[in-house]
């Protein structure tokens, strides 16, 4: 085991990648040369050259497209979005053209690419750059939808999600890019997609939380645990689609309470999607209404205190635990 | 590049018959609005009569058994299309499907320039590509008919032909959307080394979206192998090009990229070919792409549910006068290649692979329901 952040663990999955297929190349605005604009890149370029890691015009819809269409042609190309805000004007390329591919081709053309980069908020910069769109993307058959929380996730996710053979849109966190965690040093450390972690074992209450908001379940359970010895289990999904529901419903049917902590807008979010399913294989062991804790239903502010007011926090988890646990 | 640019579309504006009033355009789109455009049918008979002297040229440089095979693609795509509007009447065929009636003469002329390793994408248009490509009208027809004998087993139809073994990359749907996915094909070819070059084509309505020149910038910037061929059939759905577009002329759009480009008449197949093989050259020469303009006409409605009552009669029976498939006969004739005989058996051979492949695609079963939810994920 190392330690290392986020944005290390991150950049030894690519470097590793990029050893280990020839086909794997790194596509995007400022990777190379700039060493990418949130460093997850740094110094590939210098260690690989051009032909690996490819610095892009700013044509979102363009280099998604070339990476569809080099994908198509056999590569791996993995497309770095500065941030996912930039990705809706490329979203023609991975909603009509990435996710629908291997269909529309009757199992012919493969598409194994993945869309790589920060989502969700950031440190004010407002409405444009602070939008959490797993929800989004993850109603489109097709699609894989990978979000880490952990430096050893990260690592380990995005490895697998560059072996797998299907498209893979991987959200990052830039809040969260620094965040320390141990590693396992071996090359070929992988995590399946569509295996969730729990993070934090309890009876009590179940949390299910994702990226940012894992951190945030976890100092929630632990003041839970220190102010009121409520026992309470975390659970991260790590992959949004595919969803492993097993282990969300497993954990509700012991716990018998569920709080969904996410950073996208409360409508038609994945945590919806969450509840309805906990409702449908765990309707009779709930002993309280499913709590929903998200980011409030207004366009990002810029306002630091605006800012802190809408987005979820350790605060709004531990009261939404109390409510579901009538404390 | 600011004076020619200039100076192009003064000449523009001038052939036009128009100033550079906004004013006077608008009023000038209002009034020929469902009218013929004289314009274009003059300037395309006078780019065909220059053409003429090296489209025989090119017949007799090019092998006898090549130019019966281009003019069999040719009718067999004719015929083809002609079947399908008739059993889409008869509600064999659903969705949309768009015919390429009218402009055989460009899938046959840049497609059959190439080398089998080469690669083709399209847009929804895309039967006649598909069995240029090698794709049989079989497996075309019984897609179309949505049966599980089609080449993508009945779940693309009409918009989505696709054949990895064929190197064909599909139709599709989006307009614009395959240009990118064609100049990624040409950034793969140019990453592995190989010497394949990507055919892609999309209409003109397509050069308005913003893909074309996110694509054409990048072809340019990394040298890719890729040959953009814009197949102006001078109508989007029921648009106009001059009801759509600033500017006439497509193929000097590739200057603003100092791109490699070329105007082509695209009811000469001869012309087709030899400006594609001249794009070919340098594609795999120097790796650099080209952008053809190669202006044809729709002789059908944009699809199968078209009125067409954006224009006249009288402009199709004019740009029918110039059928691609009888100049290119009058042509094999007078070069005393191909006689009559020859064209009465190339009709029978494509009648009879037509009744095949209605007969194919009738007999073929409907998919097994358990496809509904195969290759969502490999």
């Amino acid at each position: 085991m190392t330690v290392l952040t986020i944005r290390d663990a991150l950049n030894q999955a690519l470097r590793e990648e990029i050893i280990r297929d020839e086909n794997v190349f790194v596509m995007g605005e400022e990777v190379a040369e700039y060493d990418g604009a949130y460093k997850v890149t740094r110094g590939l370029w210098k260690e690989f050259g051009d032909k690996r890691v490819v610095d892009t015009p700013i044509t979102e819809l363009g280099f998604a497209a070339v990476g569809v269409g080099a994908a198509m042609a056999g590569l791996r190309p993995v497309i770095e979005f500065m941030t996912w805000n930039f990705s809706i004007l490329a979203a023609d390329q991975i909603i009509n053209h990435a996710a629908k591919m291997l269909y529309m081709s009757g199992g012919q053309f493969k598409v194994p690419i993945v869309f790589r980069g920060p989502n969700g908020s950031a440190y004010q910069v407002s409405s444009q750059h602070s939008q959490a769109l797993e929800a989004f993307y993850a109603n489109f058959p097709g699609l894989k939808v990978v979000m880490p929380s952990t430096a050893a996730d990260a690592k380990g996710l995005l490895k697998s999600s560059i072996r797998d053979d299907n498209p893979v849109l991987f959200l990052e966190q830039e809040r969260m890019y620094g965040l320390k965690g141990e590693v396992p040093e071996d090359d070929d450390f992988t995590i399946p997609l569509g295996v969730a972690d729990i993070k934090r074992e309890g009876t009590d209450c179940t949390i299910v939380a994702r990226s940012m908001t894992v951190p945030l379940a976890m100092q929630a359970a632990e003041k839970m645990k220190e102010e009121f010895d409520v026992s309470v289990e975390v659970i991260d999904p790590r992959t949004i689609k595919p969803l492993d529901v097993d282990t969300i419903v497993n954990s509700v049917k012991k716990t018998n309470r569920l709080v969904i902590a996410e950073e996208s807008h409360y409508f038609a979010s994945v945590g919806a999607e969450i509840s309805h399913t906990v409702m449908e294989h765990a309707f009779d062991y709930l002993d309280a209404p499913v709590k929903r804790i998200s980011t409030a239903e207004a366009p990002n502010p810029y306002a630091k205190n605006l800012e802190a007011l809408a987005l979820p926090d350790v605060d709004k988890i531990v009261a939404a635990v109390k409510e579901v646990c009538y404390l | 590049m600011a004076k020619t640019a200039t100076s192009q579309k003064t000449e523009t504006a001038a052939k036009n018959g128009s100033g550079t009033s906004p004013k006077k355009m608008a009023a000038k789109a209002e009034s020929t609005n469902g009218k013929t455009d004289l314009h274009i049918v003059e300037l395309a008979k006078s780019e065909y009569q220059k053409r003429r002297k090296s489209q025989l040229e090119s017949i007799k440089k090019t092998d006898k058994k090549l130019l019966r095979a281009m003019l069999y693609q040719m009718v067999l795509g004719r015929r083809f299309e002609e079947k399908c509007a008739e059993v889409y009447r008869m509600g064999k065929i659903g969705g949309f499907c768009h015919l390429y009636i009218g402009q055989e003469a460009i899938a046959v002329g840049s497609m059959m320039a190439l080398k089998p390793t080469d690669m083709v994408i399209t847009s929804y248009r895309d039967h006649v590509q598909a069995m240029v490509k090698g794709i049989s009208p079989e497996s075309v027809m019984a897609e179309l008919y949505g049966k599980e004998g089609g080449c993508v087993k009945g779940k693309g139809g009409s918009m989505h032909m696709f054949s990895k073994e064929l190197e064909f990359y599909g139709g599709h749907g989006i307009v614009g959307g395959q240009i990118g996915v064609g100049t990624g094909m040409a950034y793969a070819a140019k990453y592995k080394g190989t010497d394949q070059v990507t055919l892609c084509f999309f209409g003109e309505a397509a050069v308005n979206q913003g893909i074309f020149h996110e694509s054409l910038n990048m072809a340019q910037l990394w040298k890719l192998p890729c040959i953009y061929i814009c197949e102006n059939n001078q109508y989007g759905m029921g648009t106009s090009q001059e009801r759509a577009m600033s500017t006439r002329n497509i193929a000097k759009k590739a200057e603003a990229f100092e791109m490699a480009n070329e105007f082509v008449d695209g009811m000469d197949v001869m012309a087709v070919r030899d400006a594609t093989l001249r794009a070919i050259e340098r594609a795999r020469k120097d790796g650099s792409p080209t952008l053809l303009e190669v202006r044809a006409y729709r002789f059908m409605g944009h699809s199968m549910s078209d009125p067409g009552n954006y224009r006249t009669r009288d402009e199709i029976k004019k740009y029918q006068e110039r059928d691609p498939i009888v100049l290119f006969k009058d042509s094999l004739k007078e070069s005393k290649v191909l006689g009559d005989k020859d064209f009465e058996k190339i009709e029978q051979e494509a009648a009879e692979a037509v009744e095949k492949a209605v007969k194919f695609a009738d007999e073929s079963p409907y998919p097994a329901e358990s496809e509904l939810m195969t290759d969502v994920y490999a």
